[in-house]
This record gives structure tokens, sequence and C-alpha cells, in this order.
């Protein structure tokens, strides 16, 4: 039995995190109204925060060819996963937001927050920070948000498992794929 | 629960401490046999109802194994690094252990896996040695195993298997695409595929209905009770004899010793965690290749000062990893690999080892595909795909459905150096020390990984993969699942810690029975050996009653 994880995943998905113990949370967000569709039942952000990342995650899985991560709800299913089974989890966002934030200062100066760049400014923000460890938490929560159980609050009309082609059935029969059933044709021929 | 209540301090003939694979079949064996037993598990008892399709708990949040929350586990390749908090090992932990959400290949070892020592000699650095114990001794007990607990296979379709006394109480499970593709494969290569042979019922089976499908075996609890675990199969039977009584959430702090030297219980928290003793005129620890050493370990006394039956210092030594190559192709057509049991086809050619590859070891290569929804979008594409972005979302759509893996179990050379220990500094949620672990690979090991990589790619190549790629090969990426070696087996009392029937040299009344017994690693997939030993330990046991 082997369990897909790389090692990298298991340390961003339990361990390490606390050591950004000194954060200096220091968004400097510029009141700027935000505009993405965020109704306000949040437990772990403001509007304006979720916003933002939710930003990052519809560029991690956007939505172009079907839904992404934004008609999934990954948002919400970050939300509330830091208000409940990854609560430790939420100075990581702090920090790591704030690591965003300076970026984006530093690579668009102009620019008064990661909603408001275009398509391909956000796609740059994010290739500058993709090798950071919170990039890796995000990445990692996009994924349970969109291919999670919809329990959680992620994967919405199941739109995720959707788009890989996976079932949501307890029970299926046999042939499951192309060659077991073309196997299965040729053994009743 | 349906069995009796005991007094702790009533003195039970049996204290079992792990309600696991191996557990739950002391607990049956010795019940059946008019014996009073209680068994201490550390985890909750959950039952069918409990389990779900929900990869974010089980997967993620590893609510049926060990993790680090709770009891964090510390890591080290060897012993000039100071261990840090990394989750190396993993193990079941409810009742039914590890049996509950194993993936269910069930493999009998070959002859050869209990005296490989003396056909290929001394391996410099390792403590390779023969098992005191043959596979004819084993074998009625792997027989009694597969037909107590319900095992799917096929006699005689592995030309390399060692001799059968019967055949396997249930026919093969059906074929997946995986396994179409890697059988037409393997025998255009000259090789020899066989059904795997699996603790899931293709059948009904004893009163269980036959497994559905459903896909999730690997991390996951059966709901439907069609994998043969001990929580399905042998301990109801345990609660039955009205003699056993399983006792979930308790979670052993020490064994105890008497004034003559003779294990005479054990103190644990109960669920609120207050300190419990139980009395008992015998103690057979199944807690696993990790938690046995560490509990033996943690039983110090003036008696003992080195851990309870440690006088070779071999507690806790030689732990050998659940060692693997892992390689993927992507198929033209859809293979929906997530539907069905994870492994139907296997292949045992390059089971023996061969001198003449320039190093010792050999694997079992399995064709499969582990992967559930999530952990497929993290870590299932190929190294040079896109992490993100619309091209990796595309990558999804077309792989998820198209791929499947080839897993090589392989082997691990036993070295002392390879351990568990207690952390000296870090404590788990009950302020016990954690298990601190060490290991580095042996370089035969890594080589036989390496080699077989190449195996898998030939394999892929002829089965008509559109694309290949292997996983990353460094054995600390994935923790270990099988836990053996650290209380070996044999017939000297210096360099072993139990006997050949996995009695503690040093204490006449303390067994050992689990991977912890393992004196080598044969080719991973220990659970089939693991019972046999259980059923074995509990017929001598009883035979000398």
């Amino acid at each position: 039995m082997r369990v897909p994880f790389t090692r990298r995943q298991l340390l961003a998905g339990s361990l390490g995190l606390t050591a950004w113990s000194e954060i200096a949370a220091a968004q400097q967000h510029a009141h700027t109204a935000v505009q993405a569709a965020i109704p306000p039942k949040l437990q772990s952000f403001d509007a304006e925060s979720a916003a933002e990342i939710d930003a990052i995650v519809a560029q991690i899985l956007p939505s172009g060819d079907g839904p992404g991560a934004r008609e999934a709800g990954v948002i919400y299913f970050i939300d509330r996963a830091l208000a409940t089974f990854d609560a430790d989890k939420k100075e990581a966002y702090q920090k790591g937001m704030a690591e965003f934030q300076e970026m984006r200062r530093k690579l668009f100066p102009a620019s008064s927050s990661v909603v408001a760049l275009s398509n391909d400014q956000q796609i740059e923000l994010i290739r500058a920070l993709e090798k950071s460890e919170f990039f890796e938490v995000l990445r990692t929560h996009t994924m349970l948000g969109f291919l999670g159980n919809p329990s959680y609050g992620g994967n919405r009309n199941q739109v995720g498992w959707r788009h890989i082609g996976f079932e949501n059935r307890m029970a299926f029969e046999a042939p499951f794929g192309y060659y077991d059933a073309e196997a299965r044709k040729g053994t009743l021929e | 629960m349906s069995g009796p209540s005991f007094k702790p301090n009533f003195t039970v003939d049996f204290l079992v401490i792990g309600a696991g694979a191996a557990g739950g079949v002391m607990a049956k064996e010795l019940s059946s046999a008019g014996f009073s037993v209680v068994v201490l598990e550390q985890g909750p008892y959950l039952r069918e109802k409990d389990f779900t399709h929900d990869e974010i708990k089980y997967s993620f949040q590893l609510a049926m194994t060990n993790n680090q929350k709770l009891q964090p586990v510390t890591f080290r390749k060897n012993e000039s690094e100071v261990a840090k908090p990394f989750q190396a090992i993993m193990y079941g932990r409810q009742v039914g252990g590890g049996s509950v959400h194993f993936t269910g290949n069930y493999w009998r070892f070959h002859e050869s896996d209990f005296h490989e020592r003396s056909v290929y000699g001394e391996i410099p650095g390792t403590s390779f040695d023969d098992w005191p114990i043959s596979y004819a001794d084993l074998e009625p007990h792997y027989a009694k195993a597969e037909v107590e607990l319900g095992i799917s296979g096929q006699a005689g379709a592995n030309p390399f298997e060692a001799p059968r006394s019967g055949p396997y109480p249930l026919p093969p499970m059906p074929v997946k695409s995986s396994g179409v593709l890697f059988e037409r494969a393997a025998r255009k290569l000259g090789l020899h595929p066989f059904p795997a042979p699996v603790a899931i019922l293709s059948q009904p089976y004893r009163g269980r209905g036959a497994c559905v499908q459903c896909g999730f075996c690997e991390m996951f609890g059966c709901e439907v009770r069609a994998k043969s675990s001990t929580l399905a199969t042998v301990i109801p039977v345990a609660e039955k004899t009205g003699r056993c009584e399983i006792r979930p959430n308790s979670y052993v702090r020490k064994i105890e010793i008497d004034s003559q030297g003779r294990a005479s219980g054990a103190v644990y928290f109960d669920a609120r965690r207050r300190e419990v003793r139980q009395r008992a005129r015998n103690v057979v620890v199944c807690a696993n290749g990790v938690e046995t050493p560490r509990l033996l370990l943690m039983s110090k006394s003036a008696r003992f000062p080195e851990g309870l039956a440690n006088s070779s210092g071999l507690v806790g030594k030689n732990l050998m990893w659940d060692n693997g190559a892992l390689s993927m192709g992507l198929f033209e057509h859809p293979l929906n690999e997530y539907k069905g049991i994870q492994v139907t086809r296997l292949i045992h050619d390059y089971y023996r080892a061969d001198p003449k590859r320039g190093f010792y070891g050999g694997a079992g290569i399995d064709a499969r595909f582990d992967y559930y929804p999530a952990a497929f979008a993290l870590s299932g594409l190929p190294p040079d795909a896109p992490k993100w972005g619309a091209e990796y979302k595309k990558l999804l759509a077309t792989y998820f459905t198209r791929t499947m893996s080839l897993l090589a179990h392989s082997t691990s050379l036993p070295m002392e150096r390879n351990s568990v220990s207690l952390d000296p500094d870090v404590k788990d949620a009950w302020g016990l020390p954690a298990s601190r672990v060490t290991f580095e690979a042996h370089p035969d090991d890594v080589a036989t990984m390496k080699w077989l990589i190449d195996r898998e790619l030939e394999i892929l190549d002829a089965a008509g993969a559109k694309k290949t790629w292997t996983a990353p090969m460094e054995v600390e990426a994935f923790p270990s699942v099988h836990l053996m070696g650290t209380c070996r087996m044999g017939n000297d009392p210096r360099r072993s810690v139990v006997d050949r029937n996995s009695r503690t040299h040093d204490v006449a009344n303390l067994y050992l029975v689990d991977g912890s017994n393992f004196v080598t690693s044969a080719r991973q997939q220990p659970t089939a050996t693991i019972q046999a030993l259980a059923y074995r330990a509990a017929s001598q046991i009883i035979a000398a009653r």
C-alpha cells in the first residue's frame, strides 16, 4: 500500500507552518471596492480578503472551459476549513497572503488589489510565488475544495468530480473501462 | 459492543494489546479455546455505518490512522541527526487496526523467504538472517487464515507460489482495465501475470455480501463488510464466545511485571484519560511493528532497565520499510480505474533475488490505481505537467480516467541502525514519549528499486502506454505502512526478542505477535504472514495448556 502524498504535501498539510509565528500581518489593502461576488456568510475571512484569495484560486483552476475553483465554491471550502479542521493554518494564510500583497506591490506598484489585476498580471504574480510553502497549502486546499466531498462546502454540484470524470456512486459493475470491456467482448466472441 | 464486560481487577487469562490484524485473530482463537480475554485498543470502535467515501477525512485528516496532531512521530536518517516531527509511519488506529483500511493485498511468502540467508549468504552491514520457522510451519496457518477471513484468489495461477494445502475459498475478483493491459503486456514479455489474492469477497461468504466495486478500499473502511478485516470477521466471533471483551479507546502506557518477573497486566489511559490497571495471567502485544517496541521501551522497571523483554538490546532495532517503486502510464482510452478494487493482476517473476544483478533484492509488481480525486490532482500527473492553471486543469480531465500505476513491492534489508526508539523531547497528547524513527535504506534496496523502475517501464511500454513517468524514488518521500522487524524472531536469545512461537525470551508469559516478529521483509505485503503468525502463536499457546 502506498499513500499518494509527496513528502512536501505532508509537510504542507500537517507541519512546519507553525514556524511562521512571527507574523506581522501588515496587509495594506487599499480600500478598494471589492467586485467579486462573495456573499457575507464567511467565518474566517472578511469579504475583502476572501475576494483576494478567490482571485488566486480562480487562477489555479480557472473557469474557462467549464466550471473551475470559483464555481466549485473553493473559497467557501477554505473559509470553513480554517474555521474547523484546518484552524491551525489560519496564520499561514495571514502570512502567505501578506507575501502575495507584498509581491503584488513590487511587481505592479500602481495596483490596489489582486482582484484588480488583469488576468495576465494575476498569472505573473502567482508564478513569482508558486514555489512558496504557502502556495502549496493554497493549492492543496484548492484541490480539496474542488474535488473533495461537497459536504465541506466546495465541489458544488460535484463540478470538480464531473470535470475529471469521477462518478460518485456506491457501486459499480464490471466492465469499468475500455480495455476490460474489450477483453470481455473477446472472451464472449 | 456485544462481548462481556470484565472488571479491571478481575484477572483475565489473556490481555491482548491491539485489536488489529493479529490481535483480532488472537482474541478469536484464545476466547474460542475457553480463555477469558480483554483486548485493549487505542483507537475507537467504528462500525460499517461510520465509514464514508470522504477523501478529506480519511486520506488527508487521517481519521483512521495515527496522525501527527495526536501522536507525533519524529524521523531522522541516522543517529547523528536530531529527529524532526514527520509522519514517517502509518498504522490503523481502530478496532480491526490496519486490516480495516488496507488495500487488501494478501500474499503468502515464498518458501525461500524463510531461509534467504542460507541461500544468498551474509550481506555485510546488515542483520540479514534465516527465520527460525519454515514455510511448512506456517502453511496450515496461512490456509486457516484464508478460509476463516475470506480471501479471493486463484490457486496455481502463480507459477512461483509456494505449495498450498488447498485452494482459496473464493474465486478471484473481476479484472479491471489496468489488469487487462498489464496481463497482455506481461505475457508479451514472457512473464507470468496472475489474479491478485485479496482480502475482499468476490462472492457472498459466511454471512457477508460480495464486494460492490465502489473503489474505496485503500485508506477507507468497507461500508458493506466485503473487506475481510478482523473487524468484519474474527472479532465478532470472539465477542460471541462471551469470553472476549474488546475495550476501545484504551491506550496502554506500560506493561506491568510482578516480583517473579512475569507480566501481570497493563496500565492504560481510558477514553477520559484516566489511568486504569487491567490484571492478566498472560499478555499478548499485537500493537504493530512501531507501537509494540515503543510500549516495551516505555515499560522499564528495575528488573528490565533497558525496556521490557530487551535483554538482547534488539527491541526497536532492525526496522524494515515499505519499500516500493512506482511508475505510471497514460493510455488512449478511459480505464476508469477509480472503479473497483485497487489491484487485480500482478507478477512474481522478479520475486527471487538474483546475484547476477549485482545486488540482493526482489519484488512483486502489481497493476493498480490508488489515487482518489484530490490526491490525483495533487500528485498524480507527470512531473513535467504544470501544477496549476488552464493547461493543468485540462490535463486533469484527460489523465484521471486514463492513468494506471505499476507498484513494485520490494525488499528492505534489516539493519540494526534502522530503529524505533523513544524521542527524548517530543511527547504525544497523553504526555508519552513519541516514537522516533531512524531509517536509511540499504544501497541494495535502492539499487533494487531503480532496477524495478526499468522493469515497470518495459511493461508499460509493452502495454501501449502513450506516456510513462515515475514517482519520486527517495525512500522517505513516503510514510511506511508496513511496520516490520523491530522485535525479531529467533532461536538465540542474544540475537532475537521472541522465540519461534512469538513468546519473548525474557518473560515466559509475554508474547509479541505482529509485524515486529519479521526477520526479513520478504517482498512486503505482510498482512497474510502477520495473521498466519497469529494463528500459529495461538495454536502453540493452546496446545501447551
